[in-house]
């Protein structure tokens, strides 16, 4: 699906965009990266109370070659930042990234000697959501908050480099 | 009357898998494969041992625990778990806090059930400074402990059944596990990582409509966990592929440190509530399960049985709770209620006091330990005199359980590595602190 | 219950080593007695196997970091005993200058990987342990954490971060 992004723009190529970013923002499969607590406000975003397939997240594969969104879900050690780097380079383009809650925006309430102060200084972040844990409704506002934006890409935009803008989800 | 069954199937006698020799592969295949710039030599190609990675990112390793695994064919060799992917730092945050800043940070530790580990640490700071803590606050630390105790059982069982390959199990303990945090929602503020105990009691009172959403919550309760135990008690995959595997004797879980449910699978009859009760656990009426052969599924039933016996005590425990304070009245060690601090002219003094420089410790040392749902969750602090702590250990029940791991794994299959993992029940919240 | 077993511990020390000392004070209902470092795996042994002690659980084994003080650090063992329910505790400041005391693995197997964790943070260091690794920071990282003298936040360049 990279034929797009070569076709200038024009009347066909726009309703072709339409329909390819239609179909992409209502399927978008999320890579759970569970590391720690938030990890268990995404089980429970999956569960039967905050139903997240209804929003097209019907499946969450654990492996990155099959996902388009990249939930990182908990702290991140130094440790850690090279496997959450790996993992986010065996995703197939084109693909989202959601900083779940307070430790991966900001290194949360741990400013110590083994915890990276904010993903953003190795991964290029999407959409940073505030809680600690966020609820599940606001893990599911920021999954819609990232299907409109999805919906609004055009395909000739689809490129590696890309540094989309990025939003912050309040409670 | 419900009726429940505890099934083991007979046993037909695992065959041991033969080892392939070179003698049973093509030599055209064997050729094909080594190719020309390599130094295997065609003896070593099948007889080798194999080391696999179960990396730090697995759907089924119940958080970032990475397992490196010696194979010879499926069967394994050793096992070396390799944990620090979450080490925060507790240990150092907590010489650098105030004893009540700490509170929070403990809900991280083992965050399936949050409530019990705020309770464990205020309860080692009320024992070192010798805070009395009222009745009412008891009681409803008892509450909160056991209502937790379900959370964590709930996903432990869920889990590990989804590890096995019963996915509906999770689900529907996702459904009871929301109930309850909506109960939490309603008393504590929070669903999740509440920080509800206070150094000296609790942080707001239990009203009777929580204590009425408790009661219907356990009543419905039983009958759905019945619901479960029809699913997996008695089918022939759950139990076949949980039987005898991962057996450790009473002897060697002593020696080795387990704690908890996984001790009491093996025989040994040690819960800290009863040999060292806390809080009021000696005035209510319970059983302990045991079981005698120590392998999956026997840690499987001790959760299952645990979780009955948590309903039995919430019951007892709102029978005999009665109106009372909910904070202890030493001004000189215990943060004050916030709507008294805007109004009253001591409790603002004591507020600041307390939170710049800390409260009054003695010198010593302390050790207190309760019993988590994992298992004995033990906090060693070492105070100098100061408000803030000279050295906080914690003993955290998932760490010594993971140290069984490479012992329990010896001689099985990979497919059973994931079935111990989940029987074991680590948290990586608070095996790397 | 709690005097009974105290004085039998104290008693039976001092039967079998009769020239080291002993310390033992009572603090909030807790027993702790310090020893020397030089013979602590006969102690330990001697705790676990006699018949009328048993303590065969090993709870934890740790370091204190005393920071300016002339023995800087401190190994504490906390056991428990299950047949007789009760808690000791057992301390023993390092006195050697490479800060070193051998380890009780031999005794108790649940004390392997307390002790690297302890070496991990602390950087005691414990002859005869089978496999004194790291056990929480990566294997390059070259400080102890927990020692007083390492600053919260780290020091910048110590772990690396993949590049974005």
């Amino acid at each position: 699906m990279g034929l797009e992004s070569m076709l200038p723009e024009g009347f066909l190529t726009t309703t072709v965009d339409a329909l390819i970013s239609w179909s992409r923002k209502s399927s978008v499969w999320p890579m759970p990266l569970g590391i720690s607590c938030c990890a268990i406000e995404m089980m429970a975003a999956g569960g039967p109370k905050y139903d997240i397939a209804r929003f097209g997240s019907e499946v969450m594969r654990f492996t990155p070659r099959q996902c388009d969104l990249l939930i990182v879900a908990g702290t991140v050690t130094y440790k850690m930042s090279k496997v959450v780097r790996k993992i986010y380079d065996q995703m197939p383009d084109p693909k989202w990234v959601i900083a779940m809650g307070a430790c991966t925006s900001s290194g949360g309430m741990y400013r110590t000697y083994s915890v990276v102060q904010g993903i953003d200084q190795f991964l290029p972040v999407d959409l940073y959501v505030a809680g600690c844990p966020p609820r599940p409704d606001n893990l599911l506002n920021a999954l819609i908050t990232i299907q409109n934006k999805i919906g609004k890409t055009k395909g000739h935009e689809f490129k590696n480099e890309i540094k989309p803008e990025t939003a912050i989800i309040n409670n | 009357m419900v009726f429940r069954v505890l099934y083991r199937f007979p046993k037909n006698k695992k065959k041991n898998m033969e080892k392939l020799t070179k003698e049973d592969v093509h030599p055209k295949i064997v050729q094909a494969l080594l190719g020309e710039d390599t130094n295997i030599t065609i003896e070593d190609a099948l007889e080798n041992e194999m080391i696999l990675n179960m990396g730090p990112q697995h759907p089924a390793t119940h958080g970032v625990l990475r397992v490196l695994l010696r194979l010879d064919g499926e069967t394994i060799m050793a096992a070396v778990p390799e944990l620090g992917y979450l080490h925060r730092g507790y240990e150092k945050l907590a010489e650098n806090m105030e004893f009540q800043e700490f509170i929070p940070h403990t809900d991280r530790l083992d965050y399936l059930s949050p409530l019990s580990n705020n309770v464990a640490y205020a309860m080692a700071v009320e024992k070192l400074v010798g805070v009395e803590v009222p009745d009412r606050a008891q009681y409803i630390r008892m509450i909160i402990c056991e209502l937790s105790r379900l959370t964590s059982h709930l996903i432990a069982i869920g889990a590990f059944a989804m590890d096995v390959g019963a996915m509906t199990i999770f689900l529907w303990a996702m459904r009871e596990r929301e109930k309850i945090l909506d109960i939490l929602d309603l008393v504590c503020g929070a669903r999740f990582t509440t920080s509800f105990t206070r150094i000296g009691g609790v942080a707001a009172d239990m009203t009777g409509e929580a204590i009425a959403m408790t009661t219907k919550y356990i009543d419905e309760f039983e009958g759905n966990f019945a619901e479960f135990e029809k699913l997996l008690n008695t089918n022939k995959i759950f139990v076949d592929r949980l039987d005898g595997i991962g057996v450790i004797s009473a002897e060697d879980a002593i020696e080795i440190g387990l704690t908890g449910p996984n001790l009491r699978a093996s025989g040994v009859d040690y819960d800290i509530r009863k040999a060292k009760p806390y809080l009021k656990y000696s005035e209510i009426d319970f059983n302990v399960p045991v079981y005698k052969e120590g392998d999956c599924l026997s840690r499987y039933f001790v959760r299952a049985d645990e979780v009955r016996e948590s309903v039995k005590i919430i019951r007892q425990v709102i029978a005999k709770m009665k109106p009372g304070a909910i904070l202890a009245n030493q001004p000189k060690q215990v943060m004050p209620h916030k709507t008294e601090i805007f109004t009253k002219m001591e409790e603002l003094i004591h507020d600041f006091m307390l939170v710049n420089f800390g409260m009054k410790t003695p010198a010593g040392e302390v050790y207190h330990a309760i019993e988590n749902p994992k298992g004995e969750l033990g906090f060693y602090i070492v105070s100098s005199g100061e408000g803030k702590p000279w050295r906080v250990k914690i003993h955290s029940p998932s760490f010594v359980n993971l140290q069984a791991l490479g012992h329990l794994v010896q001689g099985h299959m990979i497919s059973d590595v994931v079935a111990i993992i989940g029987s074991l029940d680590p948290v990586m919240g608070e095996a790397d602190k | 219950m709690n005097d009974v077993m105290e004085e039998k511990i104290l008693q039976k020390l001092k039967e079998k080593f009769p020239d080291e000392e002993f310390i033992s004070e009572t603090f909030r209902d807790e027993l702790t007695i310090t020893v020397n470092a030089g013979r602590i795996v006969d102690i330990c042994r001697l705790l676990k196997n006699d018949a009328e002690l048993l303590f065969k659980q090993c709870v934890d084994v740790t370091a204190v970091d005393w920071a300016r003080k002339k023995k800087r650090f401190s190994v504490v063992y906390n056991l428990y005993s299950l047949e007789f329910n009760f808690r000791l505790r057992v301390k023993a400041f390092i006195e050697n200058d490479e800060g070193s005391i051998d380890s009780v693995t031999s005794v108790w197997k649940s004390a392997n990987w307390y002790e690297r964790e302890a070496y991990d943070m602390l950087g005691v260091i414990f002859k005869n342990h089978p496999d004194l690794r790291r056990m929480y920071m990566p294997e390059e990282f070259e400080y102890h954490p927990l020692r007083k003298d390492f600053p919260l936040l780290g020091i910048p360049g110590s772990l690396p971060l993949p590049q974005k």
